[in-house]
């Protein structure tokens, strides 16, 4: 009997040693790794950084997470959620045709053509993204030159002269870095409400319309509510995406800051990691709240 | 009676929404080209080649190139072995603490990558571990391991209950059946994941800012670049190349692993 | 002759589960054996502590006199034809046929000239080159044969082999299967829930229900003279009469085909008529008793609700020992 057959042997009469050498390695890793990270960066984030000498003073405290709740660390947490918030409606809109038509029109050659058309984008860089829209939305770039040629340039500037969302031009704005927002997010809304609606068989749709609904009616009473749990499951995609991001914000828009912005600058610059970890914290919270808010929504089963 | 043809108004929203996600990206193809080198302006007052061969002789470039795929390649093969060894004991049994396993291959994914880059950060500085080569990897291969997981577990459980049983009635041991009917059958769905594995690392800039240090990858150099511009033109070369890059591991993943039943690039 | 395949007291419990429940079968070497009984019942559980792909929970398998409890699946001398055929599909037909004796370690051109043997065998000669999903169901139940075949089993075990074919290739491989187990003297040991099949090929019959066996024997045992209520009514579709009808110490089953019309005898009211081809179906109640007659071509059909007497042979009528 051979030294294989011997160990096989072995491991057939205990499936449960088999199961643990392979659990074993991830598991480890993982659990080291991820997990031993994620209790430091919470580890952290009860530890302050002592204000004249800029080093970590390793105690207990709350004193940082009070440093969030001042009106400047403040306004950052809110002007990254109302951010998350319209990214995720927009992408819901703009995702909705495109998941609809690739789940229920898309035949053979156009379901490759749309499996493909939505996974490139997903897959490829991140940063050349963001970069094709600081050319798209310079001062100089393809779309002012659009509104002119148009002669709309007045309309361009009537909409940057508003406060709040205009700027000196659209890649200093908030506008910008909303649009980005919504592009680079827009695969991760498309994909999980393409896959709910899959799941509806062509026949309900038309159950409905043989029921005497209007197309709209049909849309409302029965798509809306079946493609519900894609939207939820796509929504955690771009809102947890959006509040952690740092690189959009840097590169496309005003100086405000957001929360992972914060989170960047407080741990590189200024060495304050504890603050840095207190911020990275909010994001947990918020999305905790989201995810057990969307499983009761029955939002899984889509994923 | 039913329609097989969509309303004008969807075939419109759902056509413009794929051109919305794909000009953005053809339009660098452009500026690759464009003679002006201080500014984006549109359209570029002429063509040229001459910022491919100015990338070509830009060490930093190389350097930074190099790190990028020294990194993904030990990520990937960190995450292949750690991926294929969860989808295979995931796939076989239900066991106690089977769904915490799955959460966890997926929360670093799940998480933003901001939260996966600070938390390793904190623990470095709390652990007093210098930044290095490895501290880049233990990132990549964090993130990673979901990807080749979700290509493996799916097919994993195809080929687990009865070709196992099969392979052994046929007298097959544990290590041959593994070798014979296991490792074929589950090939293409783990080459698939290694190269979505590769391209996801090759692109990552989020995790690695907080674990990198002074060390550029490809992307930390494009980001000092998208910062504070130097030579605008050799970025627009560089981005080109990397968007080209890229799609080829991910169209060679979906090729791999068409007509079955997941396809590749659910896990990003 | 020497015993095959003995179980003794044999459990398997999954859990809560009692799947298999205390069964005790000797199969003799050579024999054609059935395993009878609705999805469940603990037959497939029993083929698969056969195989090795269980172990029992308590008892003692033994093949050909040997305890196997500690031998994995592929140290035993059985090989397994499986329900969905399980076919390798990155192989085609000749590697899949021929993988038991490249393990064995057979030099490549003795196991292709196996295979190509076994092949012509189950009558798909020249079909070694194509893929499996290439393959019919009815092409991959035969490679499914060759494949266990081609090892020389002392058991084949089969699970339901027949189960997803149409009724025509069923009953073609019925035959073809029969005439296979003569021809090689291997012992079969065949799982079904279909008990015309069981009937029509094996020559003992196993019935299981609930995890036990509740009556082994020969076929024509098993149909006409069913021990415990249960086998009345699984195999075919006894008529379960309570002793009042029948005047016996016990209750009793009787066929349908030996329910006659006649002029006197047990009074019925006719419930429902079906015409079936071969015969006609009736459906009768006798003083709230369901009975279901079944009458040959050319007998008088009565109409819907006509009083009807019935009668039968006594040796037809067959005493149960359970209860109602």
């Amino acid at each position: 009997m051979t030294a294989a057959g011997r160990i096989s042997d072995i491991l057939w009469r205990n499936p449960r040693l088999l199961l643990v050498l392979l659990i074993t390695p991830p598991a480890l890793w993982l659990g080291i790794i991820y997990l031993g990270a994620l209790f430091a960066l919470l580890a952290q984030s009860f530890f302050s950084i002592d204000e004249f000498s800029g080093l970590i003073r390793y105690e207990w405290t709350l004193k940082t997470y009070g440093d969030l709740l001042r009106p400047a660390n403040f306004d950052i947490i809110r002007r990254t959620v109302v951010m998350a918030a319209l990214v995720t409606v927009a992408s819901a809109i703009i995702a909705f045709p495109i998941a609809y038509f690739a789940a229920r029109y898309a035949r053979g050659r156009w379901k490759a053509v749309f499996y493909l058309g939505i996974m490139l984008p997903l897959w490829s860089s991140y940063l050349v993204k963001v970069y094709s829209w600081k050319l798209i939305l310079a001062k100089e770039g393809i779309l002012s030159w659009a509104f002119e040629t148009l002669h709309l340039t007045w309309l361009l500037e009537g909409y940057l002269a508003i406060p709040l969302v205009g700027g000196n031009s659209l890649s200093v704005s908030p506008t910008g870095t909303f649009i980005v927002f919504v592009y680079v997010w827009l695969p991760f809304m498309i994909l999980p409400i393409q896959a709910a609606l899959e799941r509806v068989p062509a026949s309900m749709v038309e159950a409905a319309g043989d029921l005497g609904a209007t197309p709209a009616q049909t849309f409302r009473t029965v798509l809306l509510p079946l493609a519900l749990p894609g939207v939820i499951a796509g929504s955690i995609f771009t809102f947890s995406l959006t509040l952690g991001d740092y690189i959009i914000p840097q590169i496309i828009g005003t100086s405000a800051r957001f929360i992972g912005l914060a989170v960047y600058q407080y741990q590189g610059t200024a060495g304050n990691i504890p603050l840095a970890a207190a911020f990275a914290i909010v994001p947990i919270v918020i999305m905790g709240l989201y995810l057990w808010w969307a499983k009761r929504q029955g939002a899984f089963d889509a994923l | 009676m039913r329609s097989d043809r969509a309303p004008l108004w969807l075939r419109i929203a759902a056509g413009g929404g794929l051109l919305f996600l794909h000009l953005p990206i053809l339009l660098i193809f452009v500026y690759a080209f464009t003679t002006e080198e201080r500014t984006y302006q549109w359209p570029p007052p002429g063509l040229t080649l001459h910022w491919f061969g100015a990338a070509w002789n830009r060490p930093d470039i190389w350097a930074a190139l190099g790190l990028s795929v020294k990194v993904a390649s030990i990520s990937t093969v960190i995450a292949l072995v750690l991926g294929t060894l969860c989808a295979a004991a995931v796939s076989r049994s239900r066991f106690f603490g089977r769904e915490v396993i799955s959460l966890l291959v997926i929360l670093p994914i799940a998480l933003p990558g901001i939260i996966t880059g600070i938390s390793l950060r904190s623990a470095f500085s709390l652990a007093e571990i210098p930044f290095s080569f490895w501290t880049i990897v233990l990132g990549h291969a964090t993130f990673c391991v979901v990807v080749v997981y979700n290509n493996a577990v799916a097919r994993f459980r195809r080929v687990s209950g009865n070709l196992v049983e099969a392979s052994m009635d046929l007298g097959a041991n544990a290590f041959q059946t593994f070798r014979f009917v296991i490792l074929p059958n589950i090939a293409t769905a783990l080459l698939a994941g290694g190269m979505l594995a590769f391209a996801l690392s090759f692109d990552e800039v989020i995790v690695t800012t907080f674990t990198a240090g002074q060390q550029q990858t490809l992307p930390i150099w494009m980001l000092e670049e998208l910062v504070r511009p130097r030579q605008r033109p050799v970025t627009n070369v560089v981005a080109m190349v990397v968007v080209i890059v890229t799609f080829l591991p991910i169209l060679g993943a979906y090729y791999l692993t068409r007509g079955t039943d997941t396809v590749a690039g659910s896990g990003k | 002759m020497s015993i095959a395949v003995s179980f003794q007291g044999v459990a398997r419990h999954f859990g809560a589960v009692r799947a298999v429940d205390g069964v005790d079968i000797d199969i003799a070497e050579g024999e054609f054996f059935a395993m009878l009984g609705p999805s469940g019942s603990g037959k497939t559980t029993c083929l698969r502590l056969i195989a090795g792909f269980e172990q029992p929970t308590a008892g003692s398998i033994r093949l050909f006199g040997a305890e196997v409890r500690d031998l994995p699946p592929y140290r035993r001398a059985v090989n397994t034809v499986f329900q969905d055929y399980a076919l390798f599909p990155h192989l085609n037909v000749r590697d899949n046929v021929a993988y038991g004796l490249m393990i064995a370690g057979q030099p490549r051109a003795a196991r292709h000239r196996a295979a190509e043997e076994a092949l012509e065998m189950v009558a798909l000669p020249g079909y070694g080159a194509r893929k499996p999903s290439e393959l019919s169901g009815g092409q991959r139940q035969r490679v499914a044969l060759a494949r266990a075949l081609v090892n020389k089993p002392r058991v084949l075990l089969l699970d339901e082999p027949l189960g997803a074919l149409d009724l025509k290739l069923r009953e073609a491989m019925q035959d073809e299967l029969k005439s296979l187990q003569r021809r090689l003297g291997i012992t079969f040991v065949f799982v079904t829930h279909d008990q015309g099949e069981a009937l029509s090929m094996a020559d003992r019959v196993a019935v299981f229900n609930e995890g036990r066996i509740v009556q082994v024997g020969a076929p024509e045992d098993i149909y006409y003279r069913p021990e415990v209520p249960f086998v009345a009514d699984f195999v075919g579709s006894s008529n379960i009469l309570p002793p009042a009808l029948t005047g016996l110490p016990r209750i009793a089953a009787i066929r349908p085909e030996a329910v006659r019309l006649a002029g006197t005898g047990l009074r019925a009211t006719v419930t429902a008529a079906s015409f079936l081809g071969a015969a006609t179906r009736i459906t009768l109640d006798a003083g709230g008793t369901r009975l279901t007659a079944l009458l040959p071509r050319g007998a008088a059909r009565p109409e819907v609700g006509a009083a009807v007497h019935l009668d039968w042979d006594a040796a037809d009528l067959h005493q149960m020992a359970g209860g109602a």
